[in-house]
């Protein structure tokens, strides 16, 4: 039954999409390790994080689409998910480096050592194995989203209020873990990575293994999202963003399809988060800021929100402009985001892939794009 | 009322009275409507009418008095959706559809079945297939199934939110001003609709058209100021000098 649940995602649009993702998952690594430097074709190591980090992005993005883009549900925290996801793996990866670090300290990692911790505070324990980081992965963020999810739509907070509320759930996490005594490694967060699950984190082997899971992870994410979007309970997270208190009096309980939709979201960030930090090799509080969430919003802005593909290509496009400018003209990114955000909403208020599907609409079918005759009879 | 006439009762409101910030929308408002029965409920603007709708669907709580559904349950202890799921379902006066979902989805959102998310997840098309259709030809929209509710027109999408109230199939049916914004011709057919409604389901119909009420050939309760007016037939509370009065002012 399940198994058929997800095959639901699956039509035309869906597959190709699935193929060029999974395409680029086992291509770039491929060129990577298997073409010699000095060929054109080969894809230098650099690019393969690269390429692997804006994957993971996509993920993120799609994640947040899911409750912006189908529920209504604005959130501008979800860089929270994303780097408690991205902690729960920096936490394995710490535990791993063992002896190894400067205070070569077998349990403790150096930054305890430099505060004088003696003994490895209670919630790091378990970490040292992959498959209970794995779970927290999960857990931490969705358990955060049910909890904060819990609160607000049983109340009924909507619209700016919820996206403010969010906002501040973001900055308050941002300010703990900028404090040393929380545990977390403070201002500079954990890095200095060496092994995931006994393989060298820099190693290319590693690296192409890494690119390939956030290329799978994308993927099954999107298949999850569709097949959502396509059961009946997508169709009610339509019906919320369009007419909440319609959909109460036909007899839903909005709040427990918002916290369901939310919380599964917050997993979806968190994975992402967690193939994220061994591939740029750090998570530090700076992944908190409220700024970074925004941005993550302008992603699916830009790239069509209600779309799914949309934010994974908006995702992609704007962290390619991003690596591109601030290398070019460093200065200059800010104000090109800005206006990126300005443009899309003036001129392209469905985003990229909404404006391409009205066209493609428009070509196809004449007559339905023009509004129906009210003069006209119903039909019998 | 004697506690064995009110046990026999769908929808018993008993001095309901609600305030909007020292506005009294409701007053001290009593009505009953028995099961099978259908009621038509007029007023001039502000006598609280929709209000009432809103106290007995949830969405406003009462300062005080009785709500009862069915003689037993109190529905001012209840939420929207509860309430729903009881078998109270409601028409809006501006029509409200899902605009972005096809008439065929709206009613497929709005048809009997489980409401939580996980029987939502896993439900399976087509099980309702045959019902939806009998719904669409009801209301006339066969022809348009696939196209966006946002595309009807007004009319069409009052009509779709009739079938939307069809399809969930409730006890106790609110209308509120079906007939506004339609041709006359369309406003006969929807009183033809109702009657026919009005065999199977309990309806209570809040309207403004004289012509339209009148066409239904039911009781007739007269709100102002947030309670009862008169009741009885049209004929009857359109003698009183008292509904001459509110309606045609001093």
């Amino acid at each position: 039954m399940k198994g058929g649940f997800l095959l639901r995602g699956l039509d035309r649009s869906g597959l190709i999409f699935l193929a060029i993702v999974m395409a680029v998952g086992i291509l770039v690594p491929a060129l990577n390790l298997l073409v010699p430097p000095g060929n054109p074709f080969h894809v230098p190591g650099y690019a393969v994080s690269l390429v692997g980090k804006y994957l993971c992005f996509a993920l993120l993005a799609l994640s947040i689409d899911l409750v912006w883009g189908y529920c209504g549900i604005l959130s501008l925290g979800h860089g929270a998910f994303f780097a408690l996801g991205g902690y729960a793996m920096g936490m394995y990866l710490m535990r791993q480096i063992g002896a190894r670090g400067v205070y070569a300290n077998p349990d403790l990692p150096d930054f305890m050592v430099f505060l004088n911790w003696k003994e490895l505070p209670w919630y790091w324990q378990g970490f040292d194995q992959f498959w209970f980081a794995a779970i927290m992965v999960v857990v931490v963020p969705g358990a955060l989203a049910f909890l904060l999810g819990w609160f607000a739509f049983r109340s009924r907070v909507t619209g700016v209020y919820l996206s403010i509320i969010t906002q501040a759930m973001t900055f308050a996490l941002l300010l703990a873990f900028f404090r040393n005594d929380m545990g977390f490694g403070g201002n500079n967060g954990l890095t200095d990575f060496k092994d995931i699950l006994g393989y060298p984190v820099q190693a290319a082997g590693t690296r192409a293994t890494l690119f390939f899971a956030s290329a799978l992870a994308l993927a099954l994410g999107f298949l999850l999202c569709r097949a959502i979007i396509r059961s009946k309970l997508g169709k009610v997270l339509v019906a919320i963003r369009d007419a909440e208190s319609r959909t109460r009096f036909l007899g839903y309980r909005v709040e427990h399809y918002k916290l369901f939709v939310f919380t599964l979201s917050a997993c979806m960030a968190g994975v992402a988060g967690a193939l994220y930090v061994p591939q740029v090799g750090i998570i530090n509080p700076s992944e908190f800021s409220p700024a970074q969430s925004i941005e993550m919003v302008i992603w699916v802005a830009v790239g069509g929100r209600g779309t799914l593909i949309g934010p994974v290509i908006g995702a992609i496009l704007v962290n390619f402009g991003k690596t591109y400018f601030t290398a070019a003209i460093p200065d200059f990114w800010l104000f090109a985001l800005g206006g990126l955000f300005v443009a899309v909403t003036l001129f392209l208020p469905k985003g990229i892939v909404g404006t391409m599907g009205d066209w493609s609409r428009r070509m196809r079918r004449q007559p339905s794009s023009t509004p129906p005759d009210p003069t006209v009879k119903p039909a019998e | 009322m004697n506690p064995d006439m009110m046990t026999r009762t769908l929808l018993y409101l008993d001095g309901v009275s609600v305030s909007f910030d020292g506005f009294r929308a409701l007053n001290n408002l009593s009505f009953t409507i028995m099961p099978g029965e259908m009621r038509a409920i007029i007023g001039p603007n502000g006598a609280g009418k929709t209000t009432m709708m809103d106290v007995v669907t949830g969405k406003t709580r009462p300062d005080t008095g009785h709500v009862l559904f069915d003689g037993k349950v109190d529905l001012t202890r209840q939420d929207e959706a509860a309430i729903a799921s009881l078998g109270i379902g409601r028409k809006f006066q501006k029509p409200t559809v899902f605009e972005s979902h096809t008439v065929w989805d709206n009613l497929d959102l709005a048809i009997e079945g489980a409401r939580d998310p996980v029987s939502t997840l896993f439900h399976k098309e087509g099980e309702e297939r045959d019902r939806i259709d009998e719904i669409l030809g009801i209301v006339r929209l066969r022809e348009r199934r696939h196209e966006l509710a946002g595309a009807l027109s007004h009319g069409q999408k009052q009509w779709l939110e009739i079938g939307m109230l069809l399809a969930q199939n409730p006890k106790l049916l609110l209308v509120d001003e079906p007939v506004a914004g339609m041709t006359d011709a369309e406003t006969v057919e929807t009183a033809d609709l109702l009657r026919e409604i009005a065999l199977t389901h309990s309806v209570v119909v809040v309207e403004h058209d004289m012509t339209f009420v009148r066409d239904l050939g039911v009781k007739v309760t007269v709100l102002h100021e947030g309670s009862v007016l008169a009741e009885g037939s049209l004929d009857h509370v359109s003698a009183d000098p008292r509904v001459v009065e509110v309606y045609l002012g001093r």
